[in-house]
Parts: structure tokens; sequence; C-alpha cells
């Protein structure tokens, strides 16, 4: 006897977890006086429990350590970024406003090249800006494609494009009275949504960009 | 489990990364179980399980917290598996007997480990075939049917990491099974 497709349909729906009583009755029934659809029935549940079986299939001891070990741990970052991009406009002129005010537009083609707002007293250690000792920088300071060490003490607010602040616990930036040792106003960062901002700005810099370029031939 | 791992989820949003290990503790295994099953292969499914959880933890800001966090971390996991098997050469399905045994090494060790009877060996054996069996599925029914074979998700929560009608969901899953069963009747 050649069994209906609805009865087998009834089966996959069974291990699916979805009959209702009806036709769970009407499987029983059928399954009791017909032997192709009991085979075929038991192979089905037999598939699915030899595919579900998962006692052998288990990640390696070292599993969660390497994935913790390749995640970013700052987090201050990217919430940074999170706000950038909820900002965009805001984003744009923040980094129209900044390239003004610190007096690098013209370092600003030589993309790797570590620069930084103010020279007087501050030291560029292999991509790492440092604030030597004893020195307090007067003002806000920028520091692009670099590290920045403040071993001693800025007078102003702090902006890092590409580069991290470094401090003696690397795990996360210095925040609040921490910072305030050796800053005393805000640490910004601006990393790799720069280029994004940069792309959505270029039209409207691009213009002031030709203009200080013509004023100040460096 | 759910409200345990949202708390955690909370922590790590406001900047506790370490907050993030008890999430990959808890589903380790569950996403590693889904690349396998998959792709196959033991290192492979390593490397995609990792990656998955990498990528759940740079992209957590656009988790939305109403929903249940295992649909989204098991459809960033598929989705990078499905990718992995796009992006294999042609070759690939020539490979499938290789990669069966890359199965079997896995057990090869197990064995040697404990030393297993008899019994059991066979059955290392039977897993090793099925496993071949899975990965020589049409890919447009081995992702939907390894979700299943999870035995966490329900229909409507599959088709909801899967982008797909349920209708579509069921249909692939019953189809597969029969695959299966017609590959696996006489072992
Ligand atoms: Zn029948």
């Amino acid at each position: 006897m050649r069994c209906e497709k609805d009865i087998i349909y009834l089966m996959h729906k069974y291990l699916d977890e979805a009959l209702t009583d009806e036709e769970q009755r009407i499987l029983s029934n059928h399954l009791q006086r017909c032997e192709d659809c009991q085979r075929h029935f038991h192979e089905l549940k037999r598939t699915d429990t030899l595919a579900s079986d998962k006692s052998k299939i288990t990640t390696s001891r070292s599993f969660t350590d390497s994935v913790m070990s390749n995640i970013p741990q700052n987090k201050n970052r990217a919430s940074w970024l999170g706000w950038f991009r909820h900002h965009p406009l805001v984003s744009a002129a923040a980094v129209f406003m900044l390239l003004m005010v610190s007096g690098i537009f013209s370092a600003w083609n030589q993309d790797s090249q570590v620069t930084v707002s103010k020279q007087e007293g501050v030291v560029i250690e292999e991509g790492t800006v440092v604030v030597p000792k004893d020195v307090v920088v007067d003002g806000d300071l920028v520091v692009r494609n670099g590290d920045l060490r403040v071993d001693g003490h800025i007078d102003g607010d702090v902006t890092l494009i590409n580069g991290q602040f470094i401090d003696d616990d690397p795990s996360e930036a210095p925040e609040g009275e921490e910072l305030q040792a050796y800053v005393s106003g805000e640490l910004n960062y601006v990393n790799q949504i720069f280029e994004w901002v940069w792309y959505h700005a270029k039209n409207f810099v691009g213009e002031v960009f030709s203009m200080q370029e013509k004023e100040s031939p460096e | 489990m759910e409200t345990i791992i949202k708390e955690r989820i909370k922590e790590v949003k406001k900047g506790n990364a370490q907050a993030f290990e008890d999430i990959v503790s808890f589903y380790q295994n569950k996403v590693y179980f889904i690349c396998f099953r998959m792709i196959g292969n033991k290192q492979e499914a390593e490397d995609l399980a990792q990656e998955a959880f990498i990528r759940a933890y740079t992209n957590l800001d656009s988790f939305d917290e109403r929903r249940k966090f295992s649909t989204w971390l098991y459809r960033i996991a598929t989705n990078l598996t499905i990718d992995r098997i796009r992006k294999k050469k042609p070759d690939y399905y020539l490979d499938a007997e290789i990669r069966g045994t890359d199965g079997l090494d896995m057990y090869d060790q197990l064995a040697m480990d404990e030393a297993l009877p008899e019994e059991q060996v066979e059955n290392l054996e039977l897993r090793g075939y099925i496993q071949t069996e899975i990965t020589a599925l049409p890919p447009k029914y081995r992702s939907v049917i390894v979700l299943r074979f999870l035995e966490e998700l329900s229909l409507q929560e599959i088709s909801e990491v899967l982008d797909m009608p349920v209708g579509t969901v069921k249909t692939r899953i019953h189809r597969g099974r029969e695959i299966l069963r017609t590959k696996l009747r006489h072992v």
C-alpha cells in the first residue's frame, strides 16, 4: 500500500514538535496498521537523534581565552564612535573646527606622519608624543597618528586622532580624577571614524583647505 | 539564563569587556555546534565560532536588547559560516571525503584518550559518517536543518535567524531530513 504524503508530512511535523492532538491521533492510528510508515518514522527519528547528538561537539579548552584576548578592550572608544555615527553633522562641524583651531592643516596630506598641534617642550619618540616631566603645556593639545604619554601636565583639552592615551594601566583610558592628574580639560578620541567624517565634510573643508594653502604656503 | 545574559550585555555596553567572558562561556558550544555541523571541519568551526563572538562584541551596540540574544548571535555565526562555504573553491565537494576524515580525527583522539570499548568505537565511525552526510547536503538545506538539530530554536526563531519565511524553513527541514534519512538508514 502506497501511503499519502500527508502521513509523512505529519511525521515531520511531529519531529518539529508542531502536531495538534488531532494530527497526533491520525498519525498513531496510521502507524498502528502500516509497517512501511513505521519504518519510515523510525528512520526519521533516528536521523534527528544522530544529527542532534552534541556529546562530542565541543570547543577547545582555550576557546574563551582566545576570544577574550582578541576583542578590543577599550569600549570607551567604541561609544565615542557610536556617538559620532549618530551625530554626523555635529561630527563634521567638530572636526572642521578642530582643524581650524589646531593649526595642523599643513600636515594633513602627510598621512602617516605624527603631528602635534603644539611643539613647545613636547617630544616625539617613535610615534609617541611625550609631554616630559616638568613640562606644562599651556592650552589644548591635538595629536594625530601617534600615541600620547603625559609625564608632565596639559592645561587644556586633549584630542587624539588615530592614537591612544598611554597610561600606567593600559586596560582603560583615564577618566575623571585620574585624568585630571594629567590633563585639566577633556580627553577626546577621534579614530577610524575620522575618514568617515572626512568623507562627508570634504567638499566643505576642501574649499577652505585651498584658501588656507594660498594664504600660508608651507 | 537569558536574564543573566542580558545583565552581562548591559555591563559590556557600559565598558566592562570582561563581562563578555560569561557570554562566551555560556554560548560557545552552541555556536560551535552550528559552525561544525555546517562546515564539517573542527579547526574551521573553531575559527568561525571565535569570529562570531568577536563580531558580536564589536557590534553589540547594534543589538536590540528587547530581542533574544541567542537568535542574534546564531545569526552572526550562521552568516559567517554560509559566507565561508560560498568562498570555498569549487573543489570543495571533491574535498568532502577528506573533510569527513577531519571530523573523525577528533574522535580518534578521544578514542585514544579514553580507550573506548569496541562498541563505542563503532559509534565513533558512525559520528564521522553522519557529519560527512550533513556536510554533503546542499548549503540551503544545511543551515536550516543544522539550526533545527541544535534543538533549541522554534521554527519561527529559525526563520528569524535566517531571515526567511517559516514556510520555507519547514519545507527545507523536511526535505533535508528526508535526504539524510536515505543516507543514514543503512548504517
Ligand atoms: Zn503508511
